[in-house]
């Protein structure tokens, strides 16, 4: 019996009741489309993370209160463990095979220009070589610069959106705004970064350093920690020399601090620690959506062994009667599981169409980055296959051991 | 007899197990079936002629005994060589037609050479001899009808169509005019007569005496074993008066 004869009688056999076949199908269409769904979102979250590698270079080192930040530190704070703009200095006196140094440290303060005004604004107090480390570009005006460090200058510097939020079309530089309750003058404007990590470089203003140590440092304690910061960064000349750094800055830290390496309560970390980190949680996540849609697929294959076994039982009588013209228990078998891999690939096909729709709905409105793979719609096509020659071979047995005689007096 | 007979079968047995209960619904028959001999086959239900049709349409396998159809050993072929002999050797006319409900007659008629393995023929033959066969049997403009859009006649006309498109070597007729009123039964009976004329070996289970008329041969069986065997030397004349189809 040739292979078109077997799939134009499966596919009669499933046309008669087409409503039934859309609804089998429908486990199938829901497996593949969330697996090619859910592996596009974190393809999505991986390119995401590979491009801020890029972004970021991998040659900075990172310098941390480990263990709850401030709070520790704030307890912490008459012993000196806390991380201080003079540990900043320290390291840049000091540490051989560096090319840079910037000191961070954050607030989180109300920004007004006239009527408008951006509450819980990420406020950055830093260096002035920030820019250059954090290769972020300038859009029009300047950095901050080491005079306004030394005068604790009362000068900001706009993230691009949150300039087009305060001003519009407006050029911004020359403008006063109140930071808190600061009067400032903005004298530049960075250019459009985007979110990296979980970072909006575009959200936010820098300040100098020194004047978060002067004006936005609130509790006595805090006044008397004064120069506390909340992150070093370092610049390495040469990756190769990442290691011996890492170690030259520890053994520093725990010297100005009283401590050994080990008990170090500030943690020295590269770009890519923390990337790989990210990267790990996103594939237990990945994994974990896989499954899932894995296990509606099986769904979906239980669905299509179901609706096989009603219908041979349906079809009894015209199995005995194929039978009596000479169809073979192969050929029986045949024909119930092309039918049931014509309703598994059918519904394969318009899952892989839903899913790549779904994905790119998910990019539209849901904010989220997809990439499709083609990989998946490879494997979910392939699954759905699978599903169907597996779910569809019990039922088929069952029409092909099916006795002739028996068939034929079947109601 | 020089020539192979259609039918030899040699002491056949059948028994089904029912529980610890053994049943025997033959009881060793038989038989020998000569091409282009026209046989009826009567007794009352139970008397094991189903059991008979079943096993010589290759449908069922005796429990003892041997079946040669057209020289052929088939008592002890597998189902898969069985589905074979009958696409090729053996056309079935049922009472209730057996028609696909939903596939048109054209459709109904081209399922044996679907099924069939020994030599290619194209798609567009395989219509065009379906469609010739329909026209034989009178069916010129039913190619595209569904069964239920047709009379009862007129449907188990279309099941011998399908019956003939093979060119079996034995047709088997079980109570070809059982659901079809006295007129479309005698059209039914008239075609099966015209066929023995042609040469086909047909072998028909009825309760019908009257249709047991038509034939020249008919068995009798009782318990599983042949009662009786007639050979009616003439067929009656007012029966080949019925006129041909």
């Amino acid at each position: 019996m040739k292979s078109s004869e077997v799939l134009r009688i499966a596919g009669e056999g499933i046309s008669r009741n087409k409503l039934r076949a859309l609804l089998t199908m429908l486990g199938v269409i829901i497996g593949v489309a969330a697996v090619i769904i859910m592996i596009a979102i974190s393809a999505g979250t991986e390119a995401s993370i590979a491009e801020n590698i890029e972004n970021l270079g991998t040659n900075l080192l990172f310098v941390t209160q480990s263990m709850g930040g401030q709070i520790v530190s704030r307890n912490a704070g008459m012993n000196g463990n806390f991380l201080s703009y003079d540990d900043a200095e320290a390291i840049e006196s000091s540490i051989s095979g560096i090319s840079g140094v910037v000191v961070e440290r954050d607030v989180s303060e109300l920004v007004k220009y006239g009527s408008i005004s951006i509450d819980g604004l990420s406020v950055i107090g830093t260096t002035s070589s920030y820019a250059v480390v954090r290769d972020v570009a300038q859009e029009s005006g300047r950095f901050i610069t080491q005079n306004d460090l030394d005068n604790a200058a009362k000068v900001v510097v706009l993230g691009y959106s949150t300039a087009q939020e305060l001003f519009g079309e407006a050029d911004p530089v020359g403008e006063k705004i109140y930071v808190g309750d600061v009067k400032m003058t903005v004298v530049g404007v960075m250019a459009k970064k985007g979110t990296v990590g979980n970072t909006d470089y575009d959200q936010r203003v820098y300040i100098p350093l020194t004047l978060v140590f002067e004006k936005f440092t609130f509790s006595p304690f805090a006044r008397v920690q004064g120069n506390q910061v909340g992150t070093i960064l370092i610049q390495v000349t040469d990756l190769n020399n990442m290691d011996k750094v890492i170690t030259q800055v520890q053994i520093l830290l725990a010297k100005r601090h009283d401590t050994t390496v080990s008990d170090l309560p500030f943690s020295v970390t590269t770009q890519e620690d923390i990337i790989s980190t990210q990267e790990s949680t996103t594939a237990a996540f990945r994994d974990l959506l896989a499954w899932v849609a894995a296990v509606s697929l099986v769904v979906g294959g239980i669905g299509i062994m179901n609706i096989m076994l009603v219908s041979v039982t349906e079809r009894t009588r015209e199995i005995g009667i194929r039978q009596a013209t000479g169809a073979t228990p192969g050929d029986i078998r045949s024909q119930f599981i092309t039918e049931a891999l014509l309703l598994s690939l059918t519904g394969g096909l318009i899952g892989v169409i839903t899913g790549v729709g779904g994905a790119w709905l998910f990019y539209k409105f849901g904010g989220m980055r997809t990439v499709v793979m083609p990989n998946s719609i490879l494997l979910a096509f392939a699954s759905a296959a699978i599903v169907g020659i597996f779910f569809g071979f019990y039922p088929a047995n069952k029409a092909a051991q099916l006795d002739p005689i028996e068939a034929l007096r079947h109601e | 007899m020089s020539e192979t007979a259609i039918i030899e079968i040699d002491q056949i047995t059948k028994i089904y197990q029912l529980g610890n209960v053994k049943v025997t619904a033959l009881d060793g028959i038989s038989l020998c079936v000569h091409p282009g001999e026209f046989l009826v086959i009567m007794g009352p239900s139970g008397s094991g002629k189903s059991t008979l049709m079943n096993i010589l349409g290759c449908l069922d396998r005796p429990t003892s005994g041997t079946y040669l159809l057209a020289g052929e050993d088939v008592s002890r072929m597998s189902r898969e060589q069985l589905a074979h002999i009958r696409n090729q050797k053996i056309g079935f006319i049922f009472q209730s037609y057996n028609l696909l409900t939903q596939a048109t007659a054209l459709q109904n008629v081209l399922m044996p050479l679907v099924y069939r393995r020994n030599g290619h023929i194209s798609n567009k033959e395989r219509l065009e001899m379906a469609h010739n066969a329909l026209i034989s049997l009178g069916l010129s403009d039913r190619d595209q009808h569904k069964p239920t859009e047709m009379s009862g006649g007129q449907q188990q006309r279309v099941a011998i169509a399908r019956a003939l498109i093979n060119s079996p070597a034995l047709i088997l007729a079980d109570e070809p005019t059982g659901n079809l009123d006295s007129h479309s039964g005698q059209e039914i009976m008239e075609i099966l007569q015209n066929l023995h004329a042609q040469g086909s070996t047909i072998v028909m289970i009825t309760h019908d005496a009257q249709n047991a008329m038509y034939a020249e041969r008919t068995l009798h069986l009782r318990d599983g074993k042949i009662d009786e065997d007639t050979n009616h030397a003439e067929v009656p004349a007012m029966v080949v008066a019925g006129g041909s189809v």
